[in-house]
């Protein structure tokens, strides 16, 4: 069982798909504007990781090679529009803020990559195992810097208000989310990345 | 007029990269030289608009009529790994040169999200050009899917050039590489906000 | 190779189909629950709301829902919209029976998030609608000369505002105009447009 853990704490660090392996970049940018926004954005990519890495898992002995990407993509694709029926009925307001980047998650390159580099060669346990790893470090990744550029950019975290007035207007649209993401993977790479 | 306007909205105003955060990986994977981000704005720009054809066209006499419109994410990726597919086919075949010069980044361009991005914003989103809110029809589709991905070649070669010369300066250690051209993207998005006002 | 392509697609269509069955009710009912908390929002209190109505003014449909007490018409809530910087707003704007706004609520957006998106949040700006008397004040910004207060550094978003409310006074008009006027056969009064210009 510990090899399992050690899968979920290895998503964090080690194979952060933000800092480190630079994956999913897009809705990193795009959907931080808020805390609350990187939370939700990460826990839907989790979602569908956690579901297609296992259904890809179990599948991966029986697909031919030559046509293993176009079934990765249609897999993951189920599971998007899932994602997006189950958003529009339970939680449409997140569905609307979040918008275009739900569909999108099926050209994430996170989860086609651990799809190809994990869950086709390993069971389906691990497999699960690695997709709340990466998912629970992408969630993370995007929930600071949404938590970052919420409270540079309108003085409040997880929309509790504690600087009155506007803040810094730049850091919740386009500049700040690449000029942010850039000075925390700085910060990443200094203090917790080990060679 | 309005093509006018949907031309400089799509490729500095709402530019793909810089405002609309859409195909962000190639953005920041292929831009080290000047060369290699030529041949990929080209690839894509040619698979966009191709794509956004077809997926007009699957969406409007296929998923409409027959009420699914649900499956559009599912449909609309298929098409684009098929087409995708299907032009590096051809290329090989009809054009070696061409292929020499787009042929590594083609498979590289089904999962680049700004094919999917705008291939689905065209039939999900209403569109303000100056005048009524609306869907847009096949031409303005065709120009507006063209002009975004002119905007993703501009937003590319202008930051290939500067990366080029950010390789020659001594950068601080932590910031080598994707940091420093992160930190560099974001101001290049802060001078395309200039152009926010052009529009409206 | 082809049959296993063909065989996940078809399975995984077929996964979505009954997805979409299950879920069917669920969204209509989301979409139903919010236009009913929206109107709750801006009408004045009711008992019952009528079913979804149309009113046609210069061409176009609006859709609109009349809010009723003891029997009598307290208010009405129209919807009505506006292109924006991002696209349109679409807001619910409620007014009591003697066509002042009662209160307007933002049923959906496309606005920067930070700048245009404050619509949904800026105190100062969404409380200047209650009460919000359009034959007194003026319905545009103040930057063009009327007393609708903009968002710090969105005016496109505030005048898109303005005009949808606007527009909602106008179809509020012609329901009313339709009701007066219709023994003396004038089915629309003339109305002025006082924030059209751009």
């Amino acid at each position: 069982m510990s090899s399992k853990v050690r899968l979920i704490l290895d998503g964090f660090v080690k194979n952060n798909p933000t800092f480190v392996l630079l994956l999913g970049m897009c809705p990193t940018l795009a959907t931080t504007t808020s805390a609350v926004n990187g939370l939700s954005m990460g826990l839907a990519t989790l979602f569908v990781l956690v579901l297609s890495n296992m259904a890809i898992s179990a599948i991966a002995p029986v697909v031919p090679d030559k046509v293993h990407i176009p079934v990765y993509i249609v897999v993951i694709a189920t599971f998007v529009t899932l994602l997006q029926l189950l958003m529009q009925a339970y939680t449409p307001a997140v569905y609307e803020t979040l918008g275009l980047f739900i569909p999108l998650i099926v050209v994430n390159c996170i989860v086609l990559g651990r799809a190809e580099a994990f869950a086709s060669r390993n069971g389906v346990i691990a497999s699960a195992a690695d997709g709340i790893g990466v998912g629970l470090g992408f969630t993370l990744a995007l929930t600071v810097l949404g938590a970052v550029r919420e409270i540079l950019g309108s003085g409040s975290i997880f929309g509790w208000k504690f600087i009155p007035g506007d803040g810094m207007l730049a850091f919740v649209m386009a500049p700040g989310a690449f000029i942010c993401l850039g000075y925390l993977m700085v910060l990443f790479n200094k203090y917790l990345k080990k060679e | 007029m309005e093509y006018f306007l949907i031309i400089i909205s799509a490729i500095f105003v709402n530019n793909i990269v810089l405002a609309q955060f859409l195909g962000i990986c190639p953005f920041l994977g292929v831009s080290n030289k000047l060369s290699t981000a030529t041949g990929m704005s080209g690839a894509v720009c040619f698979v966009i608009t191709l794509a956004t054809l077809v997926t007009y066209l699957v969406n409007k006499f296929l998923l409409v009529p027959l009420h699914i419109e649900f499956l559009q994410t599912i449909a609309f990726i298929l098409v684009i790994a098929a087409l995708v597919q299907m032009v590096e086919i051809v290329l090989k075949k009809t054009s070696p040169s061409l292929y020499s010069a787009l042929g590594i980044f083609l498979p590289l361009i089904t999962t680049n999200c700004a094919v999917l991005g705008v291939a689905l914003n065209v039939v999900t989103k209403q569109f303000t050009f100056g005048g009524e809110a609306h869907f847009l029809n096949l031409g303005e589709s065709l120009v507006y899917a063209l002009a975004t991905s002119l905007g993703y070649g501009l937003a590319m070669v202008i930051f290939a050039g500067i990366r080029e010369h950010l390789s020659l300066s001594d950068v601080p250690k932590a910031f080598k590489g994707v940091p420093i051209a992160l930190v560099t993207v974001g101001i290049l998005a802060m001078a395309f906000m200039g152009f926010s006002g052009m529009v409206k | 190779m082809v049959a296993v392509l063909s065989l996940t697609c078809l399975l995984c269509s077929a996964i979505l189909g009954g997805a979409y069955a299950l879920t069917k009710e669920p969204i209509e009912k989301a979409a139903a629950d919010k236009t009913a908390r929206s109107i709750a929002l801006v009408v004045p209190e009711f008992d019952s709301v009528s079913e979804e109505k149309a009113a046609i003014l210069d061409g176009k449909e609006y859709k609109y829902y009349e809010a009723v007490r003891d029997g009598a018409p307290v208010g009405y809530a129209i919807v009505s919209k506006a292109g924006g910087f991002g696209g349109d707003i679409v807001l619910m704007v409620g007014l009591d029976t003697a066509g002042v706004v009662c209160n307007t609520s933002v049923l959906s957006h496309s606005e920067t998030p930070g700048l245009g998106a404050k619509c949904t949040s800026d105190e100062g700006f969404i409380a200047q609608w209650k009460g919000f008397d359009p034959s007194v004040k003026i319905l545009s910004v103040k930057k063009d000369g009327g007393d609708v207060d903009a968002i710090t550094a969105s005016t496109i978003t505030s005048r898109a505002y303005a005009k949808a409310v606007g527009t909602a006074v106008d179809v509020f008009k012609s329901i009313n105009g339709v009701k007066v006027d219709a023994s003396t056969g004038a089915s629309v009064k003339p109305m002025e447009e006082p924030e059209n210009e751009q």
